[in-house]
Order: structure tokens, then sequence, then C-alpha cells
């Protein structure tokens, strides 16, 4: 690699960060330094303060935490189970069933946002948390994943659990849930960042602060016509995205090998 | 027994992926067939129509256009920069973790606070690049707000948010390239420009057309920042098709019409799926 194309990828490893740390230069100074980039400006935590209090954020927060805990325990559970049936009970109607499950791949729910607005309220779940994540709990591709894994997993061991008179559920419960351990670290990982992050659908299946999710909380409170100065959106912005930022600058391999896996499919 | 038994395991995941995909993807399709509903009028079967009154929406042709666009504008630079970014990320580089966390770190930030960043740089008067415009002594420009220059600000937003993404699947392509390949050419004199050209580049064709097939899914899919920026605006020119469908059910409320432009984008998203399996299927055949 020559001199120059070392400078030019920091060059561009800097610009790809600027973005980021010029909406930290706005959140810690006062406004009047927004824009003037003087080093010797003070510092201060008032625009945290502010956007704290301007918009409900210890309620979204909580919100999204719900939200994420809830898809992710669910997710394992019924994946575990979908993925187990897939990999080693062969009955009939399987193949079709697995190319039904793997139509969700693409057709993912936030297409279908006209139909499932409908069936939720229906259900009644409209502004409900469970509401924003019924549609995402069965995952075609925790199932995709799981089912991959639990296949590379030597029959033997199986056998052997079966003989020391282990159930179906044991032989689940004891041999492959503990061998799939990277696997479930990989889909948890994607599965959070991808629910934290999530806009669409929670827009609109929620229309009170006591449902909504970060994202949606940040929306509104971003929007121009909100006439939030720009130092308070950004501190805002920042703690919203900080959870998992922090999570990302200390699991930074875990979180980019996931996400492949995620892409790769 | 092994009957009872798969489908039990099965059932719970079923019914929610029935519920949620399967159902709704057929009943939007059948929903594209009548006319909305209202209080004095109830929905009525009404064939071709909608897709009649698709047809015939200068609005519909605009997005599907945009779309295009969005697509062509970003597709191309990331995939060449992720590709940039990977080979100097694979090579020797002092700080190299350092250079790919900055690199990767757009993608776990949710779209929606990518926008709320990126909406100072373009404000008018005082946003980043009208003071580095006016530097150059060009005057005040609404960036989003006019229609010459709205894609593009949307544009240039996307591929810094997706650019890192795409990064990690040539990262983790190169990596797999036996060594030796470098070390002969090296002493057959190549140059590395000649390298990357014939040996490099084709041998990472796999990884570039599945990260082709999987941004063109994301552009269709990618509609949040939208909703921050521009509402699709200035006049549609920015709107794109999945945010029209949006406007469309809930902003106007034409639940039938919103259904038939749902068909659309599945119809789009199906054949995307089908190019991508069959280039999962070649790429398993080489092996």
């Amino acid at each position: 690699m020559t001199h120059a194309e070392r400078v030019a990828a920091w060059l561009l490893a800097i610009l790809w960060l600027s973005p980021l740390l010029y909406a930290f230069w706005a959140a810690f100074h006062p406004p009047a330094f927004a824009t003037t980039f003087d080093p010797l400006a003070p510092l201060t935590l008032a625009n945290f303060e502010k956007a704290w209090g301007y918009a409900p954020f210890p309620r979204h927060f909580l919100n999204t935490v719900i939200l994420v805990t809830m898809v992710l325990a669910a997710q394992l559970v019924l994946c575990t189970l979908a993925a187990f049936a897939f990999a080693r009970f062969d009955f009939a109607g399987r193949d079709v069933a697995f190319a039904l499950v793997l139509l969700q791949l693409m057709i993912m729910p936030e297409v279908l946002i006209v139909e499932n607005y409908r069936t939720m309220a229906r259900l009644g779940l409209v502004d409900t948390i469970l509401g924003i994540g019924l549609p995402y709990m069965a995952s075609a591709f925790g199932i995709f994943l799981l089912r991959q894994t639990f296949k590379t997993i030597p029959r033997e061991l199986e056998e052997a659990a079966r003989v020391e008179g282990c159930s179906w559920l044991g032989v689940l419960w004891r041999v492959y849930v503990p061998l799939a351990r990277p696997t479930y670290l990989a889909y948890a990982l994607v599965s959070v960042s991808y629910h934290w992050n999530n806009f669409l659908w929670p827009l609109i299946v929620t229309n009170s602060v006591n449902t909504r999710p970060l994202t949606v909380g940040l929306a509104i409170f971003g929007a121009p016509e909100s006439g939030v100065d720009w130092s308070v959106i950004s501190a805002g912005t920042l703690m919203a995205v900080a959870p998992l930022l922090v999570a990302f600058l200390l699991f930074q391999r875990q979180f980019m090998q996931s996400f492949m896996q995620a892409g790769i499919k | 027994m092994r009957h009872v038994y798969g489908w039990l395991l099965l059932t719970p995941a079923a019914i929610l992926l029935v519920a949620f995909t399967h159902y709704p993807a057929v009943a939007t399709l059948a929903e594209s067939f009548f006319s909305t509903g209202t209080a004095v009028r109830p929905s009525r079967f009404v064939g071709l129509d909608n897709y009649a009154a698709l047809a015939a929406d200068p609005v519909f042709w605009q997005v599907l256009r945009n779309n295009f666009w969005f697509a062509l504008g970003t597709i191309p630079t990331s995939i060449a920069l992720a590709l940039l970014m990977a080979l100097w990320v694979n090579g020797r580089l002092p700080a190299r973790a350092l250079v790919r966390m900055a690199y990767f770190t757009p993608t776990v930030l949710p779209m929606i606070a990518v926008a709320n960043l990126w909406l100072y740089f373009y404000t008018p008067q005082i946003g980043l690049l009208d003071k580095v415009a006016a530097m150059f002594g060009a005057g005040s420009h609404n960036w989003l707000g006019s229609p010459d220059t709205v894609m593009g600000c949307l544009i240039a937003m996307t591929i810094w948010k997706e650019a890192g993404f795409f990064m990690i699947f040539y990262l983790a392509a190169l990596q797999t390239l036996p060594p030796e390949l470098g070390e002969a050419a090296r002493i057959e004199g190549a140059s590395r420009w000649y390298f990357f050209r014939r040996v490099t580049f084709p041998l990472l064709m796999p990884t570039t057309l599945f990260v082709l097939v999987n941004a063109t899914i994301n552009s269709f899919k990618l509609v949040d920042h939208l909703f921050i920026l521009t509402k699709g605006g200035p006049d549609n020119a920015s709107n794109l098709l999945l945010y029209y469908i949006y406007q469309v059910a809930f902003s106007f409320f034409d639940v039938a019409y919103a259904a038939t432009l749902t068909v659309i984008l599945l119809f789009m998203l199906g054949i995307f799926a089908v190019v991508q399996f069959q280039l999962i299927e070649r790429r398993v055949h080489y092996r």
C-alpha cells in the first residue's frame, strides 16, 4: 500500500466519522457555538438536560427496551422450536413449509403495512407495544439460521442423550441449545439492533407517548417544525443511539460478524 | 409420531408467519381488486380498475422513476466505496481497527438518527453545506427544498449509511482469497492495478452480485429518512414507492389503492428474490 493510499484511507475514515463527531460537538457546547468551531468554547450538558425535558425520553427508552426484550425472547423460543422441527423431524410437508417460511425473507412485515395495521385493529392491539412486536416474533431469518446450526450438530450426541432417557425437549434444551450458543449470540445482536432502530411499523401502529419507541419519539422531536434548536436535537439524537453505539464500540468484531451473517442468510 | 412432533414444534411460529406474512400478502392482492369502502358506499369488486388508475397516476410513475434514480445513485457508488474500504482495511494500514470501525459505524445507527444529523448539513444558511458554499462566494441554496438537488442530498446520505455495511462482505471474501495469488503476481512483476483488475475483482464477482441484489432490495425498503428530511417533497421530487404507499394508506385513506401499489412493490421484491436465489444456486455450484 502506498503512502498516498494510507493517507486517503485515513481521510475517508475521518470524513465518515465527521457527521457523528459534529453531533458530539454541537451537543456538548452552548447553541451559540454550534456552528463556530472554537476549541476554547465552554463545554456544557445543558443541551442533554433540555432534550431530556422536551421529549418524554425516559418513557421512550423504557418502551424500546420492553419492545426489544419482548421480541427477542419470543423469537428465541419460537425460532428454536421451528428450527428444531425443520432440522431433525422428517414430517409430512416439511419442504413446502420451509419454503413458505423463507418467503418472509422477501416480504418483510413492513412492506405489508396496510393489511397488518388492519389485523392489529381487529385484534385490538393498535397502540400497544405487543402490537409493534408481534409481526416480527416468528422470524424466518432466525429459523433459517438456527436450522443451519442444528443440522451441523452430530446425531450421535442426540442419540447418546436419548439413550440416557432424555425426552425430545430435553435433547433440544441440553444438547442443541448449548451447542448453538454462538448462533444465538449473533442472532440476538442483529435482532436487538434491528428493533432498536426500526421505525416505519412502530410509527404506524402507535399513537401515544406510552407506546412509542425511541425512533418514533426522535422523529417527532427532531422534525424541523418542532422548532427545537440544533444543539438540543444533536443531544437527543446522541442519547437515543448511545446504548447501541457503546455496545458496538465494545464488541465491534462480534457486531460485524453478526451483521454479515444476517446479510448472507 | 415424527409428523405430530414436527408440526407441534412448528405450529407457534407458523401461526404468526401466516397471520403477518402470508395472509396479508394474499389479502393485499385481493384488496387491489376492490374499491375503497366508505360509510355510505361499501367496498365492491371493481376488477382491474385500481390498476388502470395506477397506470394513469403521474405520481406513481414519478415515485417509480425516483426509486430508479435513487437505486442508480446509491448502489454503484456505495459498492465501489465498499470495495475500496475493504481493500484498504485488509491491507497493512496503521490503526486498521480504528479505520474499520469508522467505516462501519453508520451501519449501527437508526436511519432516523442519521437523517437528524444530516438535516443540519442541508439546512439553508446555517447548514454546513451553505457555509462551505459561502466560503467560495456562492449564495444560499435550499438543498432539500429544490427538486434539482433533493435527490442528490438523499443519495449522498444513503451512501454514507450503507457503504460500511457492504464493506464487511468484501472484507470476508478478501480474507478467503489464497495469499499465494498475490505472491505469484509480485514475482511475475504484475502491477497492483493489473492484479486487482485481472485477479481480485473477478474473484470477488460473486460477492459483488450478492451485494448488488441486497442493495437493490434495500433501496426499495429504505424510506425512514423521508419522514424527517423531505416528506417526499418538494412536489414528490424525493418520494419513493414505500413512502407513497404509506401516504396513500394513512394520509389519504385510500386503502384499495395502497393495496394496489403494494402489489407492485411485492412484485418487484419477488423478481429480486428470484435473481438472488439463482445467484445463491450458482455460487453453490461453483464450490
